[in-house]
């Protein structure tokens, strides 16, 4: 298991690497810099602020400045927001982004397991089509849509809950922004579980534990619910990147101070360490979830566990 | 031969043989919800081609007496109009065209890079396709999204560009199911007789391996166009994506919700295409994966 754990760690970094140098490349060969929008600069003045930020040297200089600075933590300062470094701007947005998208699964995971579990038990009946129906919509209407709508209802029309801002993480700035992120979530979420648990159901393991003569419920939360996991937990990574995608519309609709606003902000105004600062928090993210993905799935299914065991010690 | 024979011979000369294509045909159009998503399609195509016809007013022309004015049937600005007095009926229908065409166009760039990439990969095989899928792996951890603001903030705010951004990233999905299932078909009958007639490499993996692997492709690429469409959304909305005076639905519902309050038809009527289209498109790519898939009972 550690031998496991250890060689996708060690792929973890290359990977790392790989997409730190393409955006860092990509964003340089692009026309236009960080100061074409404070027109009329001295000549002077644009070279002094352009060594300030080492944007005169050659790029594979500039590079290897960026590799060295960031080994040791160091993200850079960002050009558009003049008094901040990166990672100050990070530690501003990280906390309410984590917190949106976290919370968001986990009501997605709570609501959507259960609603795919009860679809499945009714399997084509009215309740099991109705599930079905709802989650076609959360899947097809995104949040682009829901968002500002959810707005229009609860905010505009109805006053009773905040049209945007954080409101310093009041409970009522956050229901919008919450239902928006995860509804489309909930509603994969639901169809996955659904299908999941009406494929294990058909196992000769259940029928044996019927068999046994245990009650319903033992048979679905003890030997049915733990198989019918393990395909929703490799949803889980790219959920991940989902709601952070999401979260990026999100909170530019409802105006919250993310991390997903200075990406956006950073693209704009060409403020390449934002940008770069962004991206790899994003990217290790991702990463990391993909690595838990695989641990989880090991935790959940034997098969699995043994067949990584003996990989690992061939 | 036998009379039996004979008749035999006779019985089936009147039968004609169907198809795997023709069946999975017959299947999808039993399917109800699919072929409600192919006639809203329809629709919607149709509306963004005849709206302009019928409707009096042109897309950037303003009409400074009747600003934000609600639907109605006065002067015939049926969708109402915009901040700048804009008839929202031709626009819708414009923001219409430029997403569908986004959606369609990426998706095809999307599907022949990765069918490609992906046969040729798994043909290959050994440290070839080790590699090819490697780059895969690296690219796919790349935050999807942040790799096409990247790639659109580097290359400007064109609209083709736009295309050629979502569709530089999608075709990873499409070169992975292609490869797997190019895998399987290396070790069928047909492509050994294919070689071993000496047909060269090239000529097997676009005549037989390609045409044969395309099912899965087909449906990963009718629920790819809805993906799309929302990805250009997605930037437009952020102001990254299409720029005035052009105008796509993402934009026009970043424009509704600005006016959310005052004038919430803005962001409604647009909201209500786009929806309907994703709508369409997902019922599509369900009954064709029932249809391609007949084991898939669930």
């Amino acid at each position: 298991m550690l031998r496991f754990l250890a060689t996708r760690a060690a792929v973890l970094l290359p990977t790392l690497l790989v997409i730190i140098t393409l955006s860092f490349f990509l964003m340089r060969v692009a026309p236009g810099g960080p100061f074409d929008a404070d027109a009329q600069l001295e000549p002077e003045i644009l070279e002094n602020l352009r060594a300030a930020y080492d944007l005169d040297r050659p790029l594979v200089e500039q590079y290897g400045i960026y590799l060295s600075r960031l080994a040791r933590g160091d993200l850079g300062p960002s050009i558009s927001n003049k008094d901040y470094t990166v990672s100050e701007l990070i530690a501003i947005g990280l906390p309410v982004s984590l917190e949106l998208g976290l919370t968001a699964l986990l009501i997605a995971t709570l609501l959507g397991l259960p609603l795919g579990i009860v679809a499945a038990a009714h399997q084509n009946r009215w309740l099991d089509h109705t599930i079905g129906t709802l989650a076609m919509a959360g899947i097809a209407v995104p949040s682009l849509i829901t968002a500002p709508l959810l707005t229009l209802v609860f905010g505009v029309m109805l006053k009773v809950l905040p049209v945007a801002g954080w409101g310093d993480g009041a409970w009522e700035n956050k229901i919008l922004p919450l239902t928006a992120l995860a509804l489309p979530q909930l509603a994969v979420i639901a169809r996955l579980s659904r299908g999941a648990f009406l494929d294990v159901r058909r196992q000769n393991f259940i029928r044996a534990a019927r068999a046994r003569g245990l009650p319903e419920w033992r048979v679905v939360l003890v030997h049915a619910l733990p198989p019918t996991l393990v395909p929703l937990v490799s949803y889980l990574a790219p959920a991940v990147a989902g709601v952070m995608t999401g979260s990026i519309v999100i909170e530019q609709i409802f105006g919250l101070p993310g991390v997903g606003r200075y990406f956006v902000q950073g693209a704009l105004s060409r403020d390449y360490p934002l940008v770069m600062g962004v991206v790899i928090v994003y990217a290790t993210a991702v990463l990391l979830m993909n690595l838990l993905a695989d641990l989880a799935y090991a935790a959940l299914d034997p098969r699995i566990r043994r067949g990584l065991l003996a990989g690992a010690t061939t | 031969m036998t009379p039996e024979g004979q008749a035999l011979v006779e019985a089936a000369a009147g039968l004609r043989g169907e198809s795997l294509w023709r069946a999975a045909l017959g299947r999808f159009s039993a399917n109800r919800a699919a072929m409600a998503g192919v006639l809203l399609l329809v629709a919607i195509t149709a509306f963004a081609f005849v709206a302009p016809l019928l409707s009096p007013h042109d897309m950037e022309a303003n009409d400074w007496e009747r600003i934000q004015i609600a639907p109605t049937t006065e002067q015939s600005h049926w969708f109402g109009t915009d901040a700048n007095g804009r008839d929202l009926f031709v626009r819708v229908a414009a923001g219409a065209r430029v997403s569908l065409a986004i959606g369609l166009i990426t998706t095809l760039v999307s599907v022949v890079i990765g069918v490609l990439y992906g046969a040729i990969a798994g043909y290959a095989g050994g440290r070839t396709d080790q590699v090819m899928m490697r780059i895969v792996d690296v690219l796919y951890a790349l935050p999807l999204f942040f790799a096409i603001i990247i790639l659109v903030t580097v290359f400007g705010r064109n609209i083709f560009l736009v295309f050629l951004a979502i569709g530089a990233v999608e075709w990873l999905t499409i070169a992975r199911i292609v490869r797997g299932q190019t895998l399987a078909a290396k070790q069928t009958e047909y492509v050994e007789a294919a070689r071993s007639l000496g047909a060269p490499a090239s000529r097997v993996v676009l005549r037989h391996i390609v045409p044969n692997v395309v099912g899965p492709v087909i449906v990963f690429s009718t629920l790819l166009v809805p993906t799309v469409i929302l990805v250009e959304s997605f930037l437009s909305f952020l102001g990254l994506g299409v720029q005035e005076p052009q105008t796509s639905w993402g934009l026009l519902i970043s424009q509704g919700t600005a006016s959310l309050d005052s004038a919430p038809w803005l962001l409604v009527i647009p909201a209500a295409f786009l929806a309907a289209t994703m709508f369409a498109f997902n019922f599509i790519g369900d009954g064709l994966r029932d249809a391609l898939d007949p084991r898939d009972e669930s």
